[in-house]
Protein backbone atom coordinates (compact mmCIF):
# COMPACT_ATOMS: atom_id res chain seq x y z
CA UNK A 1 0.00 0.00 0.00
CA UNK A 2 2.02 2.77 1.00
CA UNK A 3 0.80 6.35 2.35
CA UNK A 4 2.11 9.42 0.76
CA UNK A 5 1.26 13.11 2.45
CA UNK A 6 2.31 16.59 0.84
CA UNK A 7 1.21 20.29 1.95
CA UNK A 8 2.55 23.14 0.02
CA UNK A 9 1.71 26.73 1.95
CA UNK A 10 0.14 29.41 -0.07
CA UNK A 11 -0.56 31.41 3.05
CA UNK A 12 2.49 32.80 4.90
CA UNK A 13 1.10 32.30 7.96
CA UNK A 14 0.61 29.22 8.16
CA UNK A 15 4.07 28.30 7.93
CA UNK A 16 4.96 27.51 11.12
CA UNK A 17 2.47 25.31 11.55
CA UNK A 18 3.91 23.21 8.47
CA UNK A 19 5.33 20.61 10.39
CA UNK A 20 2.43 19.82 12.89
CA UNK A 21 0.15 19.64 10.09
CA UNK A 22 2.79 17.29 8.10
CA UNK A 23 2.78 15.25 11.01
CA UNK A 24 -0.79 14.93 12.02
CA UNK A 25 -1.31 13.96 8.60
CA UNK A 26 1.44 11.30 8.10
CA UNK A 27 0.48 9.75 11.15
CA UNK A 28 -2.79 9.36 10.03
CA UNK A 29 -1.42 7.07 7.23
CA UNK A 30 0.30 4.49 9.65
CA UNK A 31 -1.92 1.44 9.06
CA UNK A 32 -1.13 2.30 5.05
CA UNK A 33 2.49 1.65 5.46
CA UNK A 34 3.77 0.88 9.55
CA UNK A 35 7.50 -0.23 8.13
CA UNK A 36 9.51 3.16 7.59
CA UNK A 37 8.50 6.63 7.26
CA UNK A 38 9.96 9.83 6.24
CA UNK A 39 9.39 13.16 5.91
CA UNK A 40 10.86 16.21 3.46
CA UNK A 41 10.71 19.91 4.49
CA UNK A 42 11.44 22.77 2.52
CA UNK A 43 12.26 25.80 5.18
CA UNK A 44 13.36 29.46 4.60
CA UNK A 45 15.55 29.40 1.51
CA UNK A 46 16.09 33.35 1.01
CA UNK A 47 19.51 33.52 2.95
CA UNK A 48 22.68 32.68 1.90
CA UNK A 49 23.02 29.40 3.63
CA UNK A 50 22.65 25.94 2.16
CA UNK A 51 22.07 22.58 4.14
CA UNK A 52 23.07 19.42 3.99
CA UNK A 53 20.83 16.81 5.73
CA UNK A 54 23.24 13.59 7.22
CA UNK A 55 22.18 10.23 8.63
CA UNK A 56 24.63 8.14 10.64
CA UNK A 57 23.85 4.66 12.19
CA UNK A 58 26.70 5.13 15.04
CA UNK A 59 25.36 9.07 15.16
CA UNK A 60 27.66 9.63 18.97
CA UNK A 61 31.05 8.38 17.44
CA UNK A 62 30.24 10.11 13.83
CA UNK A 63 28.94 13.22 14.69
CA UNK A 64 31.82 13.95 17.65
CA UNK A 65 33.73 16.40 16.77
CA UNK A 66 32.51 16.87 12.81
CA UNK A 67 31.73 20.71 13.07
CA UNK A 68 35.26 21.75 13.84
CA UNK A 69 36.52 19.15 11.47
CA UNK A 70 34.32 20.15 8.99
CA UNK A 71 34.50 23.67 9.54
CA UNK A 72 38.68 23.09 9.11
CA UNK A 73 38.51 21.21 5.84
CA UNK A 74 36.11 23.97 4.06
CA UNK A 75 37.79 27.11 5.72
CA UNK A 76 34.97 28.52 6.87
CA UNK A 77 32.41 27.93 10.08
CA UNK A 78 29.74 25.54 9.73
CA UNK A 79 27.22 24.91 12.40
CA UNK A 80 25.34 21.47 12.66
CA UNK A 81 22.55 20.64 14.98
CA UNK A 82 22.06 16.94 15.55
CA UNK A 83 18.37 15.12 15.70
CA UNK A 84 18.72 11.93 16.91
CA UNK A 85 20.22 10.09 13.75
CA UNK A 86 20.26 12.90 12.05
CA UNK A 87 22.02 16.32 11.66
CA UNK A 88 21.84 19.13 9.96
CA UNK A 89 25.19 21.24 8.26
CA UNK A 90 24.41 24.84 7.67
CA UNK A 91 26.78 26.40 5.84
CA UNK A 92 27.69 29.15 2.97
CA UNK A 93 25.77 28.18 -0.43
CA UNK A 94 28.94 28.40 -2.37
CA UNK A 95 31.01 26.05 -0.08
CA UNK A 96 27.98 23.50 -0.40
CA UNK A 97 30.25 20.77 -2.66
CA UNK A 98 32.95 20.95 -1.26
CA UNK A 99 31.12 20.64 2.20
CA UNK A 100 29.49 17.37 0.74
CA UNK A 101 32.77 16.22 -0.46
CA UNK A 102 34.55 17.16 2.72
CA UNK A 103 31.44 15.33 5.01
CA UNK A 104 32.09 12.04 2.71
CA UNK A 105 36.26 12.29 3.38
CA UNK A 106 35.87 12.47 6.89
CA UNK A 107 33.19 10.60 7.83
CA UNK A 108 32.41 7.71 4.80
CA UNK A 109 29.68 5.90 6.92
CA UNK A 110 27.91 8.84 6.67
CA UNK A 111 25.04 9.02 4.34
CA UNK A 112 23.98 12.41 3.16
CA UNK A 113 20.22 12.59 2.71
CA UNK A 114 19.79 15.36 1.08
CA UNK A 115 21.66 18.88 0.04
CA UNK A 116 20.26 22.44 -0.93
CA UNK A 117 19.05 25.57 -0.19
CA UNK A 118 15.93 24.56 1.48
CA UNK A 119 15.42 20.98 1.72
CA UNK A 120 15.82 18.64 4.96
CA UNK A 121 15.03 14.69 5.13
CA UNK A 122 14.71 13.07 7.87
CA UNK A 123 13.46 9.15 7.42
CA UNK A 124 13.92 5.64 9.35
CA UNK A 125 12.17 2.42 10.23
CA UNK A 126 9.57 2.25 12.85
CA UNK A 127 6.13 3.70 12.76
CA UNK A 128 5.37 7.10 11.62
CA UNK A 129 4.55 8.66 15.27
CA UNK A 130 8.04 7.21 17.01
CA UNK A 131 9.59 8.25 13.91
CA UNK A 132 7.68 12.24 13.49
CA UNK A 133 8.65 12.64 17.58
CA UNK A 134 12.28 11.31 16.89
CA UNK A 135 12.96 14.30 15.07
CA UNK A 136 10.82 16.44 16.47
CA UNK A 137 8.85 17.44 12.97
CA UNK A 138 5.84 18.69 15.05
CA UNK A 139 7.86 21.90 15.49
CA UNK A 140 9.42 22.12 12.28
CA UNK A 141 8.19 25.11 10.10
CA UNK A 142 8.99 25.81 6.39
CA UNK A 143 7.03 26.51 3.22
CA UNK A 144 5.97 22.57 1.94
CA UNK A 145 6.48 19.36 2.88
CA UNK A 146 6.47 15.97 1.70
CA UNK A 147 6.19 12.61 3.97
CA UNK A 148 5.44 9.05 3.35
CA UNK A 149 4.63 5.94 5.21
CA UNK A 150 5.99 2.62 3.64
CA UNK A 151 4.77 -0.90 2.97
CA UNK A 152 8.11 -2.32 1.40
CA UNK A 153 7.11 -4.04 -1.91
CA UNK A 154 10.39 -4.09 -4.17
CA UNK A 155 13.37 -3.57 -1.57
CA UNK A 156 14.89 -3.94 2.18
CA UNK A 157 12.78 -2.34 5.19
CA UNK A 158 15.85 0.17 5.85
CA UNK A 159 16.92 3.44 6.27
CA UNK A 160 17.79 4.09 2.81
CA UNK A 161 14.74 1.72 1.76
CA UNK A 162 12.67 4.69 3.08
CA UNK A 163 11.16 7.58 1.19
CA UNK A 164 11.93 10.21 0.75
CA UNK A 165 14.20 9.88 -2.06
CA UNK A 166 16.61 12.84 -3.01
CA UNK A 167 19.28 13.02 -5.71
CA UNK A 168 18.98 15.81 -6.97
CA UNK A 169 19.83 19.34 -4.82
CA UNK A 170 16.39 20.63 -3.27
CA UNK A 171 14.66 17.49 -5.10
CA UNK A 172 12.72 14.69 -4.07
CA UNK A 173 9.98 12.32 -4.63
CA UNK A 174 7.59 9.82 -2.71
CA UNK A 175 6.39 6.95 -4.57
CA UNK A 176 3.21 4.74 -3.75
CA UNK A 177 2.94 1.72 -6.33
CA UNK A 178 6.15 -0.44 -8.34
CA UNK A 179 8.17 0.04 -11.02
CA UNK A 180 8.61 -3.21 -13.02
CA UNK A 181 11.25 -1.32 -15.65
CA UNK A 182 13.71 0.01 -12.82
CA UNK A 183 16.70 -2.73 -12.81
CA UNK A 184 17.02 -1.39 -16.75
CA UNK A 185 16.62 1.96 -16.66
CA UNK A 186 18.80 1.83 -13.38
CA UNK A 187 21.38 0.75 -15.79
CA UNK A 188 20.64 3.27 -18.23
CA UNK A 189 20.65 6.10 -15.51
CA UNK A 190 24.27 3.75 -14.66
CA UNK A 191 25.77 4.96 -17.87
CA UNK A 192 24.88 8.48 -17.64
CA UNK A 193 26.32 9.07 -14.83
CA UNK A 194 23.81 8.92 -11.83
CA UNK A 195 24.96 7.08 -8.99
CA UNK A 196 22.34 5.12 -6.46
CA UNK A 197 22.75 3.40 -2.83
CA UNK A 198 19.44 1.07 -3.18
CA UNK A 199 18.43 -1.50 -5.14
CA UNK A 200 14.84 0.77 -4.26
CA UNK A 201 12.71 1.38 -7.75
CA UNK A 202 11.75 4.59 -6.16
CA UNK A 203 15.28 5.83 -6.39
CA UNK A 204 15.31 5.16 -9.96
CA UNK A 205 12.38 7.19 -10.06
CA UNK A 206 13.86 9.90 -8.08
CA UNK A 207 17.17 9.72 -10.43
CA UNK A 208 15.58 10.13 -13.87
CA UNK A 209 13.76 12.97 -12.62
CA UNK A 210 17.10 14.61 -12.00
CA UNK A 211 18.68 13.09 -15.05
CA UNK A 212 15.82 14.85 -17.03
CA UNK A 213 15.96 18.28 -15.43
CA UNK A 214 20.17 17.68 -16.08
CA UNK A 215 19.56 18.11 -19.78
CA UNK A 216 17.08 21.11 -19.26
CA UNK A 217 13.76 20.15 -18.60
CA UNK A 218 11.68 21.63 -16.02
CA UNK A 219 9.76 19.66 -13.31
CA UNK A 220 6.60 19.63 -14.89
CA UNK A 221 8.37 18.40 -18.49
CA UNK A 222 10.75 15.68 -16.76
CA UNK A 223 7.12 14.76 -15.19
CA UNK A 224 5.42 14.09 -18.52
CA UNK A 225 8.39 12.13 -19.55
CA UNK A 226 8.34 10.05 -16.68
CA UNK A 227 4.18 9.04 -17.62
CA UNK A 228 5.97 7.59 -20.56
CA UNK A 229 8.82 6.15 -19.64
CA UNK A 230 8.55 4.33 -16.04
CA UNK A 231 6.67 1.09 -16.54
CA UNK A 232 4.47 0.21 -13.79
CA UNK A 233 1.97 1.62 -10.94
CA UNK A 234 2.92 4.70 -9.39
CA UNK A 235 1.65 7.95 -7.80
CA UNK A 236 4.34 10.07 -7.29
CA UNK A 237 4.71 13.25 -5.21
CA UNK A 238 7.76 15.27 -5.51
CA UNK A 239 9.05 18.62 -3.86
CA UNK A 240 11.59 20.81 -5.54
CA UNK A 241 12.94 24.15 -4.00
CA UNK A 242 10.01 26.21 -4.57
CA UNK A 243 7.63 23.92 -6.28
CA UNK A 244 5.49 20.58 -5.44
CA UNK A 245 3.96 18.38 -8.06
CA UNK A 246 1.61 15.56 -8.63
CA UNK A 247 1.39 12.43 -10.96
CA UNK A 248 0.09 8.92 -11.34
CA UNK A 249 0.26 6.68 -14.18
CA UNK A 250 -1.89 6.04 -16.86
CA UNK A 251 -3.96 3.03 -15.06
CA UNK A 252 -3.83 5.27 -11.80
CA UNK A 253 -4.99 2.04 -9.21
CA UNK A 254 -2.83 4.00 -6.17
CA UNK A 255 -5.05 5.96 -4.77
CA UNK A 256 -4.29 9.95 -4.95
CA UNK A 257 -6.65 12.90 -3.08
CA UNK A 258 -6.16 16.50 -3.57
CA UNK A 259 -7.27 19.60 -1.39
CA UNK A 260 -6.90 23.18 -2.69
CA UNK A 261 -8.15 26.24 -0.22
CA UNK A 262 -6.62 29.93 -0.51
CA UNK A 263 -4.61 28.99 2.02
CA UNK A 264 -3.09 25.76 0.62
CA UNK A 265 -2.54 22.50 -1.60
CA UNK A 266 -3.00 19.26 0.12
CA UNK A 267 -2.30 15.44 -1.18
CA UNK A 268 -3.41 12.40 0.65
CA UNK A 269 -3.10 9.12 -0.55
CA UNK A 270 -6.44 8.99 1.44
CA UNK A 271 -8.71 11.72 2.57
CA UNK A 272 -8.55 10.60 5.99
CA UNK A 273 -4.94 12.45 5.54
CA UNK A 274 -6.57 15.37 5.36
CA UNK A 275 -9.56 16.08 7.21
CA UNK A 276 -7.40 18.10 10.42
CA UNK A 277 -6.01 20.46 8.19
CA UNK A 278 -7.89 24.18 8.41
CA UNK A 279 -11.05 25.12 6.50
CA UNK A 280 -10.87 21.90 4.67
CA UNK A 281 -14.74 21.30 4.95
CA UNK A 282 -14.95 24.48 2.51
CA UNK A 283 -11.95 23.52 -0.07
CA UNK A 284 -12.28 21.76 -3.42
CA UNK A 285 -11.28 18.09 -3.25
CA UNK A 286 -10.58 16.17 -6.01
CA UNK A 287 -8.78 12.72 -7.48
CA UNK A 288 -6.01 13.78 -9.80
CA UNK A 289 -6.47 12.58 -13.24
CA UNK A 290 -4.58 9.62 -14.87
CA UNK A 291 -1.18 10.20 -16.80
CA UNK A 292 -1.80 14.06 -15.73
CA UNK A 293 0.91 16.50 -14.13
CA UNK A 294 -0.18 19.03 -11.28
CA UNK A 295 2.45 21.42 -10.21
CA UNK A 296 2.13 24.29 -8.10
CA UNK A 297 5.18 26.92 -7.51
CA UNK A 298 5.32 29.69 -4.83
CA UNK A 299 7.69 31.48 -7.80
CA UNK A 300 4.68 31.84 -9.72
CA UNK A 301 1.76 32.20 -7.00
CA UNK A 302 4.01 34.58 -5.26
CA UNK B 1 -33.51 8.26 15.95
CA UNK B 2 -30.08 6.95 16.60
CA UNK B 3 -26.90 9.35 16.36
CA UNK B 4 -23.68 7.38 16.04
CA UNK B 5 -20.95 9.92 16.71
CA UNK B 6 -17.51 8.32 14.86
CA UNK B 7 -15.46 10.75 16.66
CA UNK B 8 -16.13 9.00 19.85
CA UNK B 9 -17.56 5.64 18.81
CA UNK B 10 -15.79 2.63 17.42
CA UNK B 11 -16.72 2.12 13.62
CA UNK B 12 -17.69 -1.18 14.88
CA UNK B 13 -20.43 -0.46 17.35
CA UNK B 14 -22.15 1.35 14.31
CA UNK B 15 -21.58 -1.89 12.05
CA UNK B 16 -23.21 -4.23 14.86
CA UNK B 17 -26.19 -1.90 15.76
CA UNK B 18 -27.01 -1.72 12.14
CA UNK B 19 -26.55 -5.30 11.76
CA UNK B 20 -28.41 -6.31 14.87
CA UNK B 21 -31.87 -4.86 13.53
CA UNK B 22 -34.55 -7.39 14.41
CA UNK B 23 -37.88 -7.60 13.29
CA UNK B 24 -40.48 -5.45 13.38
CA UNK B 25 -37.64 -3.11 15.23
CA UNK B 26 -38.74 1.13 15.29
CA UNK B 27 -34.81 2.16 14.82
CA UNK B 28 -35.11 2.02 11.28
CA UNK B 29 -32.87 5.48 10.70
CA UNK B 30 -29.32 6.38 11.76
CA UNK B 31 -27.39 9.33 11.54
CA UNK B 32 -24.17 9.21 11.62
CA UNK B 33 -21.79 12.14 12.31
CA UNK B 34 -17.67 12.94 11.65
CA UNK B 35 -17.12 10.03 9.20
CA UNK B 36 -13.61 11.61 8.77
CA UNK B 37 -12.89 9.80 5.38
CA UNK B 38 -13.37 6.30 7.81
CA UNK B 39 -13.49 2.98 5.89
CA UNK B 40 -16.32 0.55 5.89
CA UNK B 41 -19.06 2.82 7.14
CA UNK B 42 -22.58 0.97 7.32
CA UNK B 43 -21.06 -2.18 5.56
CA UNK B 44 -23.20 -5.16 5.48
CA UNK B 45 -26.40 -4.02 5.83
CA UNK B 46 -29.17 -6.82 5.63
CA UNK B 47 -32.82 -4.83 6.71
CA UNK B 48 -34.62 -1.68 5.30
CA UNK B 49 -33.16 0.83 7.03
CA UNK B 50 -31.86 4.24 6.53
CA UNK B 51 -28.27 5.46 7.03
CA UNK B 52 -27.64 9.08 6.70
CA UNK B 53 -23.66 10.23 6.91
CA UNK B 54 -22.85 13.51 7.68
CA UNK B 55 -19.40 14.04 5.67
CA UNK B 56 -17.12 12.00 3.58
CA UNK B 57 -16.54 8.41 3.94
CA UNK B 58 -13.26 6.62 2.79
CA UNK B 59 -13.01 3.16 1.20
CA UNK B 60 -15.49 0.79 0.88
CA UNK B 61 -19.26 2.53 2.40
CA UNK B 62 -21.94 0.61 2.36
CA UNK B 63 -20.43 -2.39 0.90
CA UNK B 64 -22.73 -5.60 0.12
CA UNK B 65 -25.89 -3.84 1.05
CA UNK B 66 -28.80 -5.32 1.19
CA UNK B 67 -32.40 -3.28 1.11
CA UNK B 68 -30.19 -0.53 3.26
CA UNK B 69 -30.67 2.93 2.02
CA UNK B 70 -27.58 4.82 2.93
CA UNK B 71 -26.88 8.19 1.43
CA UNK B 72 -23.62 10.20 1.94
CA UNK B 73 -23.55 13.94 2.64
CA UNK B 74 -20.24 14.31 1.36
CA UNK B 75 -17.86 12.08 -0.83
CA UNK B 76 -17.23 8.53 -0.74
CA UNK B 77 -13.16 6.48 -1.20
CA UNK B 78 -12.75 4.11 -3.71
CA UNK B 79 -15.28 1.16 -3.61
CA UNK B 80 -18.67 2.84 -2.58
CA UNK B 81 -21.58 0.24 -2.72
CA UNK B 82 -18.86 -2.91 -3.72
CA UNK B 83 -21.68 -6.35 -4.14
CA UNK B 84 -24.59 -4.19 -3.41
CA UNK B 85 -27.29 -6.90 -3.26
CA UNK B 86 -30.39 -4.60 -3.13
CA UNK B 87 -31.59 -1.63 -1.65
CA UNK B 88 -30.41 2.43 -2.52
CA UNK B 89 -26.98 4.23 -1.91
CA UNK B 90 -26.89 7.90 -2.63
CA UNK B 91 -23.47 9.78 -2.63
CA UNK B 92 -23.94 13.56 -2.84
CA UNK B 93 -20.56 14.58 -3.71
CA UNK B 94 -17.96 12.85 -6.16
CA UNK B 95 -16.99 8.89 -5.76
CA UNK B 96 -13.72 7.37 -6.16
CA UNK B 97 -13.19 4.11 -8.24
CA UNK B 98 -14.93 1.55 -8.55
CA UNK B 99 -17.84 2.75 -7.30
CA UNK B 100 -20.65 -0.27 -7.29
CA UNK B 101 -18.19 -2.91 -8.82
CA UNK B 102 -19.64 -6.61 -9.23
CA UNK B 103 -22.99 -5.25 -7.42
CA UNK B 104 -25.73 -7.42 -8.24
CA UNK B 105 -28.86 -5.28 -7.49
CA UNK B 106 -30.08 -1.77 -6.16
CA UNK B 107 -29.61 1.68 -7.01
CA UNK B 108 -26.56 3.84 -6.97
CA UNK B 109 -27.01 7.55 -7.31
CA UNK B 110 -23.76 9.54 -7.51
CA UNK B 111 -24.81 12.81 -7.59
CA UNK B 112 -20.98 14.37 -8.80
CA UNK B 113 -18.67 12.70 -10.32
CA UNK B 114 -17.19 8.98 -10.64
CA UNK B 115 -13.38 8.45 -10.83
CA UNK B 116 -11.79 5.26 -12.91
CA UNK B 117 -13.93 1.57 -13.04
CA UNK B 118 -17.13 2.69 -12.04
CA UNK B 119 -19.56 -0.26 -12.44
CA UNK B 120 -16.56 -2.78 -12.74
CA UNK B 121 -17.65 -6.34 -13.41
CA UNK B 122 -21.43 -5.14 -12.73
CA UNK B 123 -23.88 -8.14 -12.42
CA UNK B 124 -27.25 -6.37 -11.85
CA UNK B 125 -27.10 -2.95 -10.44
CA UNK B 126 -28.02 0.13 -11.80
CA UNK B 127 -25.93 2.62 -11.41
CA UNK B 128 -26.55 6.95 -12.19
CA UNK B 129 -23.98 9.20 -12.18
CA UNK B 130 -24.74 12.85 -12.74
CA UNK B 131 -21.35 14.12 -13.72
CA UNK B 132 -18.69 12.71 -15.27
CA UNK B 133 -16.97 8.56 -15.31
CA UNK B 134 -13.09 7.90 -15.71
CA UNK B 135 -11.56 5.14 -17.33
CA UNK B 136 -12.45 1.72 -17.82
CA UNK B 137 -15.72 2.01 -16.66
CA UNK B 138 -18.02 -1.08 -16.57
CA UNK B 139 -15.49 -3.09 -17.34
CA UNK B 140 -16.36 -6.69 -18.24
CA UNK B 141 -20.25 -5.23 -17.21
CA UNK B 142 -22.40 -8.34 -17.42
CA UNK B 143 -25.66 -6.96 -16.32
CA UNK B 144 -27.75 -3.90 -15.26
CA UNK B 145 -27.92 -0.05 -16.26
CA UNK B 146 -24.69 2.86 -16.17
CA UNK B 147 -26.40 5.50 -16.95
CA UNK B 148 -24.15 9.00 -17.12
CA UNK B 149 -25.14 12.26 -17.42
CA UNK B 150 -21.51 13.87 -18.10
CA UNK B 151 -18.42 12.41 -20.05
CA UNK B 152 -17.06 8.79 -19.80
CA UNK B 153 -13.16 8.58 -19.72
CA UNK B 154 -11.11 5.74 -21.86
CA UNK B 155 -12.14 2.24 -22.66
CA UNK B 156 -15.86 2.78 -21.49
CA UNK B 157 -16.93 -1.07 -21.76
CA UNK B 158 -13.88 -2.93 -22.49
CA UNK B 159 -14.93 -6.69 -22.57
CA UNK B 160 -18.50 -5.89 -22.10
CA UNK B 161 -20.96 -8.77 -21.46
CA UNK B 162 -24.87 -7.69 -20.85
CA UNK B 163 -24.63 -4.28 -18.91
CA UNK B 164 -26.58 -1.28 -20.75
CA UNK B 165 -24.76 1.72 -20.53
CA UNK B 166 -26.15 5.29 -21.42
CA UNK B 167 -23.93 8.07 -21.55
CA UNK B 168 -25.12 11.67 -22.55
CA UNK B 169 -22.21 13.43 -22.67
CA UNK B 170 -18.94 12.64 -24.68
CA UNK B 171 -17.22 9.33 -24.48
CA UNK B 172 -13.06 9.26 -24.50
CA UNK B 173 -13.14 5.96 -26.20
CA UNK B 174 -14.55 2.44 -26.30
CA UNK B 175 -13.18 -0.40 -24.66
CA UNK B 176 -12.44 -3.80 -27.04
CA UNK B 177 -15.81 -5.31 -27.67
CA UNK B 178 -18.20 -2.34 -27.04
CA UNK B 179 -20.42 -0.55 -29.66
CA UNK B 180 -22.96 2.32 -29.95
CA UNK B 181 -26.08 0.52 -30.04
CA UNK B 182 -30.19 1.93 -31.36
CA UNK B 183 -31.82 3.40 -28.40
CA UNK B 184 -34.96 1.39 -28.80
CA UNK B 185 -38.62 2.22 -27.25
CA UNK B 186 -38.10 -0.22 -24.13
CA UNK B 187 -34.27 1.40 -23.85
CA UNK B 188 -36.43 5.15 -23.60
CA UNK B 189 -38.55 4.36 -21.14
CA UNK B 190 -36.33 2.33 -19.12
CA UNK B 191 -34.21 5.32 -18.80
CA UNK B 192 -36.63 7.70 -17.86
CA UNK B 193 -37.64 4.90 -14.96
CA UNK B 194 -34.10 5.41 -13.68
CA UNK B 195 -33.44 8.67 -14.36
CA UNK B 196 -37.21 9.53 -11.96
CA UNK B 197 -35.77 6.75 -9.21
CA UNK B 198 -32.30 8.75 -9.31
CA UNK B 199 -33.84 12.56 -8.85
CA UNK B 200 -33.16 13.59 -12.04
CA UNK B 201 -35.11 16.04 -13.65
CA UNK B 202 -35.13 18.31 -16.92
CA UNK B 203 -33.25 15.96 -18.88
CA UNK B 204 -34.64 13.69 -21.62
CA UNK B 205 -33.87 9.69 -22.02
CA UNK B 206 -33.30 11.23 -26.08
CA UNK B 207 -30.21 13.05 -25.53
CA UNK B 208 -28.02 9.61 -24.05
CA UNK B 209 -26.54 7.38 -26.50
CA UNK B 210 -26.30 3.60 -25.66
CA UNK B 211 -23.57 2.00 -25.60
CA UNK B 212 -23.63 -2.38 -25.31
CA UNK B 213 -21.41 -5.53 -26.25
CA UNK B 214 -20.74 -6.67 -29.78
CA UNK B 215 -20.39 -10.16 -28.54
CA UNK B 216 -17.84 -10.76 -30.53
CA UNK B 217 -15.27 -11.69 -27.33
CA UNK B 218 -17.27 -12.91 -24.89
CA UNK B 219 -17.08 -16.76 -26.63
CA UNK B 220 -13.58 -17.48 -27.56
CA UNK B 221 -13.33 -17.63 -31.23
CA UNK B 222 -9.94 -18.28 -32.73
CA UNK B 223 -10.74 -16.05 -35.65
CA UNK B 224 -10.88 -13.05 -32.69
CA UNK B 225 -7.83 -13.82 -31.47
CA UNK B 226 -6.15 -10.24 -32.43
CA UNK B 227 -8.77 -8.57 -30.75
CA UNK B 228 -7.98 -9.79 -27.18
Amino acid sequence: MCGIVGLFLKDKSLEPELGALLSSMLVTMTDRGPDSAGIAIYGDASGNNAKITIQSANPKKDFAGLEAELGQAVGAPVTIQVKSTHAVITLAKDLLDTGKAAVSELRPNIRIMSSGDAIEIYKETGLPKDVVSRFAVNSMAGTHGIGHTRMATESAVTTLGAHPFSTGSDQCLVHNGSLSNHNNLRRELKREGMTFETENDTEVAAAYLTAEMAKGKNLGQALEGAVDDLDGFFTFVVGTKSGFGVVRDAIACKPAVMAETDQYVAFGSEYRALVNLPGIENARVWEPEPATVYFWDHQKVA
Amino acid sequence: MPVIDLATTPLRELNSALHNIQNGSNDLSFEVVNPRGSHSVAVGIDAPVTVDVKGSVGYYCAGMNDGGTVTVHGSAGPGVAENMMSGTVVIEGDASQYAGATGRGGLLVIKGNAASRCGISMKGIDIVVHGNIGHMSAFMGQSGHLVVLGDAGDALGDSLYEAKLFVRGSVKSLGADCIEKELRPEHLTKLAELLEKAGVSEVRPEEFKRYGSARKLYNFNIDNADAY
